[in-house]
């Protein structure tokens, strides 16, 4: 027997061991709209319970398939290509809140529920998980963990890495595993919470989240104002956080045809923010305003394809220091200058997000200088959505030193290598 | 241990950095948990990560088996030496190695005492935030295996919230570098799982923490209910509007008693004291301190002081960090206990608490973090009393269990380390356990880092048996196994 002949007799084998597993209706033939960063799979699966999934996956493992987990697939290009793909796990149907313990601010919820739902459930009891993802409508619990999604509010509330508190993991093996818990404070064990958030599913299925929430604010306030130039808006920055606001949100948004903004939001009651208000007023003086919320939908808006026929777009997110904002725009900006669009979205934490227009290979050959120039100052630059015509370049960058111990954790987890192969850094 | 293996390390530390007389390793045969005592082989004491590095290479060539040890003010035995160990001890990498406050990180080694860091930026109004009992004399190297809490951190959030990069000893003696200055370093948050992991993933050498600016305004305010059950119904109510104070304490009477006793914080004679600190702009603290006055006089509040001046400040809260050690005025001998519970299930637990106590015939002070539900509960017993120490541990694990059928867990800050491990099987299942272990196998195939501590088994590392499938890392020849 050749190997593809092979091949096909363990993929017919697997997907009838699927179908004594998860009811016939919830497996079917991937079609082209299920592809992966471009890696067509052959099976969709979608799972009516953790143990359904689980038993899936140790199907897919011991019979050398790969495996993609997908939520609301709002973000499933992010990462490389996957090496071999065969069926996609999807958790659709691991959608329940499954309890909102609202008097103790946590929430545990599958990893299929998304987050505009789970925050309605949070919401009717004056919380939320503080936490202003992409796509919030389709964007699921574990997608958002894998992919470690976080928008401006991070700056006062975190990241994932300080709202998660619990995981369940469905591991390669079929082992499923809890760690953590319900509460806000414990230090029993390992924190595989934090080990799998961002890890884009490289070491296990996540099919249960526990969160910790805070309170909807009272009131809300954004001030904006117009600089002239982005070390300008750095300075703006600086003298913000080096003051005793009580900020939730800070970002600086400019590009090709927009003078450098700087957004501030204010969370709280009445009194605290007209006085907070009226600070900002007397620091900054002219040139600013109140603004409309709409301001914090800037990240979403730079990440989102631009109608059908209009030019090609990439977008990354960067990481710099805090003080290097401005250094970073300016780098983009000359990188881009007079040959494409380019637009940031920067956040006070040094995390930012870039979206370029323009011609493919010029965009390819920014987005590698621009990751080598953040490198060299400590930074990190991830690209998230390639234009087609772009090649194949690593979305990652340099891991560091701690390559070797991230693949080494990746065998202790994964060793068949089953989940998402060759998606994550340095070929994990 | 051979004389040639003290040579060798002698060479690498000089010889006042080599302990092997038997009085002076005393010192370091247990942590802030005293009734664990091992004697160790020598203490090392490197004053370089280079140093580091080399006596961990000797022992794990020799496979010595090593404990790293910061201040030694641990709770759970973490730094509690293993039979045939040598103890390496960070004291003398006490420096701070820079200050950057324009991005608000501070660089330390982790001999730094936590209390230092806040001392280097509190001129320009910035602070270290995670705030230990301990924090005058506990060291950043330690808070980070612990994972280290306190008081404050219901708002600003543990050790792990505030360190940002780390430097590590691997236990094959290799260097390797987890997060960094910029947040969101490219891979997995190794650095998320190494913070906690109580010394058994390697030694941290340098360490890179987030410094906060101090808020605009502190206010404390003192609030004397009749009991624990209004106290605990005042906090709830806070919670429930809404409110997220800097830290809300709680303490029982007897412990206020025994506060009393030692420091003189001037605490009314009461059931139960709540200590709430709101900080922010001074408006909004000021709107919410009349709302959590009110909420306090509803539950139940028979007299409310709100802390005058920074001294009046500091007194309040010297008295609740005093509390353990002001337990010996009141009774010869105690034991520490760490739980934590879901804020909601306090009453309940408390109830049982008092049931158990009484039962027992022995006395529990409590101490909590009853913003984040975190019981300190102190069991007060006599060791000359035959009988009574075997009691009073009996109590306190009982204790633990009510934790964790409350659904929380065996400790919220003090560590597994040697005094838990066996309570880690009550609290997470065999497969939990086992997949925690995956990552000790990772970092640490031989097990030397800490070994026998967190886990109540250690997991064999060797690969399963099974058909071998080549990592991708290995076909493109980025990796190797090891």
């Amino acid at each position: 027997m050749d190997a593809s002949v092979s091949a096909k007799a363990t993929a017919s084998t697997f997907e009838a061991d699927v179908r004594e597993i998860v009811a016939a209706k919830y497996v079917r033939t991937a079609a082209a709209s299920d592809a992966v960063a471009g890696a067509q799979p052959s099976l969709v699966v979608e799972p009516g319970s953790e143990l359904e999934l689980a038993k899936v996956l140790k199907l897919a493992n011991a019979a050398g398939l790969a495996a993609i987990p997908r939520g609301g697939g709002t973000k499933l290009e992010w990462g490389n290509r996957p090496a071999r793909t065969h069926v996609i796990l999807s958790t659709a149907r691991l959608n329940r809140v499954i309890e909102h313990a609202w008097a103790d601010l946590t929430v545990s919820a599958e990893a299929g529920c998304p987050i505009g739902k789970l925050q309605e459930t949070l919401a009717k009891h004056g919380q939320r998980l503080a936490l202003d993802v992409l796509w919030p409508e389709r964007a699921t619990v574990g997608g958002v963990l894998s992919t470690n999604d976080s928008g401006a509010l991070r700056l006062r509330f975190g990241s994932l890495r300080d709202l998660v508190i619990g995981v369940t993991l469905a591991l390669a093996d079929g082992t499923v595993a809890s760690s953590g818990g319900k509460v806000v404070k414990n230090v029993a064990g390992y924190d595989l919470p934090k080990l799998v958030t961002g890890a884009l599913g490289t070491l296990g299925v996540i099919t249960r989240a526990i969160f910790r929430l805070h309170p909807l604010p009272r009131e809300t306030r954004t001030i904006s104002c117009v600089t002239g130039d982005v070390r300008e808006a750095q300075r703006l920055v600086f003298a913000i956080q080096n003051s005793k606001l009580a900020h939730s949100a800070l970002q600086v948004c400019c590009g090709t045809e927009m003078q450098p903004r700087v957004d501030i939001l204010f969370e709280g009651i009445e009194a605290g923010l007209t006085a907070q208000v009226e600070q900002v007023k007397s620091m900054l003086g002219a040139g600013i305003n109140e603004a409309s919320r709409d301001v914090w939908n800037a990240r979403q808006e730079i990440c989102s394809a631009g109608k059908k026929g209009e030019t090609e777009f990439a977008f990354a997110r960067f990481a710099t220091l805090p003080a290097q904002m401005a250094e970073t725009i300016e780098m983009i900006a000359r990188l881009s200058a007079a040959v494409l669009r380019w637009q940031v979205v920067a956040q006070a934490t040094g995390i930012g997000w870039v979206r370029l227009e323009g011609e493919p290979p010029v965009m390819e050959s920014v987005l590698r200088e621009s990751r080598a120039g953040l490198e060299r100052g400590g930074g990190s630059l991830v690209v998230a959505h390639r234009a087609a015509g772009m090649s194949a370049f690593d979305a990652w960058g340099n891991a560091g030193d701690a390559l070797l111990l991230m693949s080494a954790v990746k065998r202790q987890f994964d060793p068949r290598g089953a989940l998402n192969p060759g998606r994550f850094v340095g070929g994990i | 241990m051979e004389s040639r293996i003290f040579e060798e390390l002698r060479e690498i530390v000089g010889p006042r950095g080599l302990i092997t007389s038997r009085e002076e390793l005393h010192t370091y045969e247990c942590d802030g948990l005293t009734n664990f005592r091992v004697l160790p082989r020598a203490v090392l004491l490197p004053d370089s990560t280079n140093q580091v590095q080399k006596i961990v290479r000797v022992c794990h060539r020799e496979k010595i088996p090593f404990v790293a040890r910061g201040s030694g003010t641990g709770l759970s035995g973490g730094a509690l030496p293993v039979e045939n160990g040598i103890v390496i001890s960070l004291t003398r990498m006490n420096k701070i190695l820079e200050v950057d406050l324009a991005n608000a990180r501070v660089v330390v080694e982790p001999g730094v005492i936590n209390l230092d860091v806040t001392g280097r930026v509190a001129p320009q109004e910035y602070f270290y935030a995670p705030d230990p009992s301990s924090q005058s004399v506990c060291s950043i190297g330690g808070n980070v295996a612990e994972n280290s809490g306190g008081a404050h951190c219901l708002k600003y959030g543990f050790t792990t919230t505030h360190v940002l990069g780390l430097e590590i000893v691997l236990a094959d003696g290799s260097l390797v570098h987890l997060g960094g200055k910029t947040l969101d370093a490219p891979g997995y948050d190794l650095m998320g799982v190494f913070v906690g992991s109580e010394g058994t993933l390697g030694i941290a050498t340098k360490i890179i923490l987030r410094v906060v600016k101090r808020p605009e305004c502190v206010r404390t305010l003192l609030a004397a209910f009749p009991s624990t059950n209004e106290a605990g119904a005042a906090v709830s109510d806070m919670i429930a509007a809404g409110m997220l104070p800097a830290a809300i304490e709680m303490m029982d009477n007897l412990a206020i008693q025994a506060a009393e006793a030692a420091v003189h914080a001037d605490y009314p004679n009461c059931g139960a004291l709540l200590l709430v600190e709101l900080d922010g702009p001074a408006a909004e603290v000021a709107a919410l301190m009349g709302h959590v006055d009110e909420i306090c006089r509803k539950n139940g509040a028979r007299e409310i002081r709100v802390a005058q001046s920074d001294a009046e400040r500091a007194l309040v809260w010297k008295g609740r960090k005093a509390a353990f050690a002001a337990m010996g005025r009141i009774s010869p001998n105690y034991i520490v206990q760490d739980g934590v519970i879901p804020r909601t299930e306090l009453p309940n637990v408390m109830r049982e608490i008092g049931r158990l106590s009484g039962e027992a015939g022995l006395r529990v002070a409590n101490v909590f973090h009853a913003g984040d539900g975190n019981l300190h509960p102190l069991v007060l017993y006599d060791r000359r009393i035959p009988g009574q120490e075997e009691t009073a541990e009996a109590l306190s694990n009982r204790i633990l269990e009510l934790c964790i059928a409350a659904g929380g867990s065996i400790t919220g800050e003090h560590g597994v380390g040697e005094d838990k491990k066996k309570m880690m099987s009550k609290m997470y299942s065999e497969p939990d356990l086992e997949t925690m272990q995956r990552v000790r196998c990772a970092f640490d195939p031989l097990q030397l880092s800490n070994p026998s501590k967190v886990f109540p088994r250690p997991r064999l590392c060797g690969e399963k048996p099974g058909e071998y499938v080549a990592h991708p890392l290995e076909t493109a020849g980025i990796a190797e196994r090891f």
